[in-house]
């Protein structure tokens, strides 16, 4: 049936129609569709048989996926590409010991970066763990590919990665889709042994002659893996991609009626190293069009150096290509340009005129506004560092709040709090961590806090959800992906049996509660920790909007200058509530110095 | 091969559109690829939607000078993609401005005629669909998507007919929207007007 479907989701409809039985995962842009369909398909009965869990961090999702395919299960496990790092671990160890089952690592890269803290290249992961990596072109061709990968998994026993970018995961096209005859795959179950089963350095040595020696046959393999990998073209003159900039490529040659051999790489790793020396026999030059890292263009200047074929390799290496962001059509258009030596490509330019600027900013209601809003308050005048983390929050850093001084990776702002306390120890060190956070890789830090008896405040914005990615549930929230009613890990209890001596729990749009908790945590001698509890505001409706009484407003924009909510506008020389926007929070009443904002006109005018 | 561009402002609904326009070409048995260009921001930011229509299609993103419609739906986000409008090809736009926060702060404040004047300079062939009037019938701008949609389809050749939307909107739709997006799709196509 032909459906128009995301890459995302055609992954996800791939992977069920290559009878994969367990999903396991942890949200990050922009990976987070797959395992969301694959729970939408299980949650309406298009997938019964599989289990889904979002896991609580990307080392717990790979662990728990590897266990079921040590037990002959078809497995997948999907992250963004930062949260491989954090499953680097058990990825470099399961790489020695391998699978029955067959296992999918799904890691969306995101070039550009759109919405991720590095521009890190997962194909240098599968060099460096010695996977197998697939690399779809497209969302019709990830659609079939995952089934491959699924396949090739399960024969070499080997962990795959499959590794498709910001565009192909985002990108919507028509896909052939057919999930309703699963063939089943029925697993062995776990077979005790323990010399496959348990790493120990002398296995890891013989499986690492094996590893390296499977390698080398799927270089040859590989070359055989036919995806249409090599075009026909006018001249000696070549164009190599991967990814989405394949697409690219064929697109900005047809654009400007250009011919050219053309080599698709889709396995970076292991390299198709004969398919590469087939193709290079019939150039005299190639330019390498890939984004991220040049992946391709240095196995093809070793090809080329191994097998003493000589052409030359353009690319990122040689200043051809940039180093960073995101590759696009226009661009190629551009660079092949230059290398053909043909006519440079009219390319429309940005308009010539100031436009208004649309910065990402927290929602009109959104609760981390106020909690904010409140430690800012209670520190005014104190020295104190704001340690930030991932999330939705990080947009605190924005003024006029200005609350983000630091943001590192998933966890870390508790952690880096207590090193900037270490070399100051007369600033007052705060963490923000969001729920999910806390519980993906916050609870440890707070550990280190209570063990090293490192003073500072740990603040949790707990807001009932996993907010940035798209609202997934978490520990915190009483749901599982399936849907599932879930128990609630406490985020309370989880700090006092850690030690924490200093707990309060604040609702932070009871602004002066919020500042007098904030304030008595940060004098506290010790680990103190205030939970910021309010829900964000996409899980509810809203139940009430303010105004502002236009003869009481004096136009001294304190409300825009402390809160900057995106609902107040201006109105004249004074200001106005966007009543389609505002979401009812109500912290703009509170810092009006002249009483002029309240929720009463506007509830008159619902009611007419 | 059509390439239909949609640009608005988060919260504005030009995902569902270009959803919409996709489902039409899906029913018409056409292949179509759909992409969306959006930022960090929940909310108030840039959403900009690539609609792809036909076959020999590679890129999920339409390449600059190659869109045949621009579907605006605020005319600073018209001129922001105007370089995506290839050579004689078309821009609809809604009139009415969505100003950001940060504008109040901004040297020279966001003005949308300035916006549509410019456009006009560059001699590019647009057309205007009156926002306030739509709000002002249909109560609020909730359907303004649709109704762009409604201007689109009759104002310039995207490969899809004004019924074919219909359809979609009849299919996809819950039912309480229904009606008022099927007036906005009229309204927008008999009130659109070329600048």
């Amino acid at each position: 049936m032909k459906k128009i479907l995301m890459g995302n989701e055609a992954i996800a409809y791939g992977a069920i129609a290559a009878g994969v039985e367990v999903v396991t995962g942890y949200p990050g842009t922009p990976s987070t569709e797959v395992l969301e369909t694959v729970a939408k398909l299980k949650q309406s009965k298009k997938a019964e048989n599989v289990y889904v869990e979002w896991s609580v961090n990307e080392k717990s999702a790979l662990e728990v996926a590897a266990g079921a395919a040590y037990a002959g299960k078809r497995c997948m496990v999907t992250m963004k590409q930062v949260g491989l790092n954090v499953a680097s671990d058990p990825l470099m160890s399961l790489a020695y010991i391998g699978v029955k089952g067959g296992m999918i690592i799904l890691v969306a890269d995101d070039p550009g970066p759109i919405s991720s803290q590095t521009e890190q290249d997962t194909r240098h992961f599968a060099q460096f763990a010695k996977l197998p990596v697939f690399d779809p072109t497209s969302p019709e061709e990830a659609y079939e590919m995952i089934s491959d990968a699924f396949d090739f998994s399960e024969k070499y026993s080997t962990p795959v990665i499959f590794r498709p970018t910001t565009r192909v995961c985002h990108a919507y096209a028509t896909v052939d889709v057919n999930i309703d005859n699963v063939e089943n795959h029925i697993a062995e179950g776990f077979v005790k042994d323990t010399s496959r089963w348990v790493i120990f350095p002398r296995t890891s040595y013989l499986n690492h002659l094996k590893i390296e020696e499977r390698n080398r046959k799927l270089r040859s393999v590989l070359a055989e893996y036919d995806r249409k990998t090599i075009e026909q073209g006018k001249g000696r003159l070549g164009i190599a991609a991967s990814g989405v900039s394949y697409a690219y490529a064929k697109e900005a040659l047809a654009i400007d009626g250009l011919s050219a051999p053309v080599l698709k790489i889709v396995t970076a790793h292991p390299f198709p190293e004969e398919l590469a020396v087939k193709y290079l026999k019939t150039v005299d030059e190639v330019l390498v069009y890939e984004e991220l890292d040049p992946v391709v263009e240095k196995e093809l200047i070793y090809v080329c150096y191994k097998y003493k074929l000589n052409v030359k390799i353009k690319g990122k290496l040689t200043g051809n290509v940039p180093d960073a962001g995101e590759n696009s059509v226009e661009a190629a258009r551009v660079i092949f340009a230059d290398y053909f030596g043909t006519q440079k490509p009219e390319i429309p330019e940005k308009p010539d005129i100031s436009l208004p600027v649309r910065p990402p900013m927290l929602c009109a209601g959104c609760p981390h506004r106020a909690s904010f809003y409140a430690v800012k308050k209670a520190m005014k005048g104190r020295k104190a560092v704001f340690a930030g983390d991932i999330g939705c929050y990080t947009l605190g850093n924005a003024k006029p709040l200005d609350m983000v001084d630091t943001c590192l990776c998933m966890g870390a702002g508790i952690t880096i709090a207590q090193g900037i306390k270490r070399a100051e120890p007369d600033t007052v060190c705060f963490s923000f961590t969001g729920d999910s956070t806390f519980f993906h890789t916050g609870i440890v830090g707070i550990v280190n806090a209570v063990y090293n008896g490192t003073k500072m405040v740990s603040v949790i914005l707990d807001n009932s959800t996993t907010a940035m990615t798209g609202h997934q549930p978490n520990p915190n929230t009483g749901k599982r992906a399936s849907g599932e009613v879930a128990e609630v890990v406490s985020i309370e209890k989880v700090l006092e049996a850690i030690g924490v001596k200093y707990i309060r729990t604040v609702n932070p749009f009871e602004l002066d509660e919020a500042v007098n908790a904030v304030k008595c945590a940060a004098d506290f001698d010790g680990v103190s920790a205030i939970i910021f509890r309010a829900p964000c505001i996409a899980l509810f409706k809203p139940q009430k909007r303010f105004s502002i009484a236009e003869k009481n407003c004096i136009g001294c924009k304190r409300c825009v200058n402390e809160i900057g909510c995106p609902a107040l506008v201006k109105n004249g020389n004074k200001i106005k509530i966007d009543p389609t926007l505002c979401y009812g929070c109500g912290l703009c009443e509170k810092v009006c110095p002249k009483g002029a904002i309240s929720d009463k006109e506007a509830k008159d005018k619902d009611n007419v | 091969m059509y390439n239909i561009l949609l640009s608005g402002v988060g919260g504005q609904g030009t995902v569902l559109a270009s959803k919409l326009i996709a489902a039409a070409a899906l029913a018409k048995g056409l292949t179509v690829h759909t992409a969306e260009t959006i930022g960090m921001a929940q909310r108030g930011g840039c959403v900009v939607s690539h609609v792809r229509i036909g076959e020999n299609v590679n890129s999920p993103l339409i390449p600059k000078g190659t869109a045949d419609v621009i579907i605006a739906f605020e005319p600073a986000e018209a001129v922001r993609v105007a370089c995506y409008l290839k050579k004689g090809g078309v821009i609809i736009t809604s009139s009415s401005a969505v100003k950001p926060v940060t504008d109040m702060f901004a040297k020279v404040p966001y003005n949308a005629d300035e916006m549509l004047e410019y456009l006009k300079t560059k001699g590019i062939k647009t057309y205007v669909v009156d926002a306030d009037e739509i709000v002002r019938t249909l109560g609020n701008a909730k359907s303004l998507n649709v109704a762009l949609l409604g201007a689109a389809t009759v104002n310039c050749d995207i490969g899809i007919t004004k019924e074919d939307i219909a359809n979609a909107v009849v299919n996809t739709a819950k039912a309480v929207f229904r009606e008022q997006n099927l007036k906005a799709l009229d309204m927008g196509a008999d009130i659109s007007k070329e600048l």
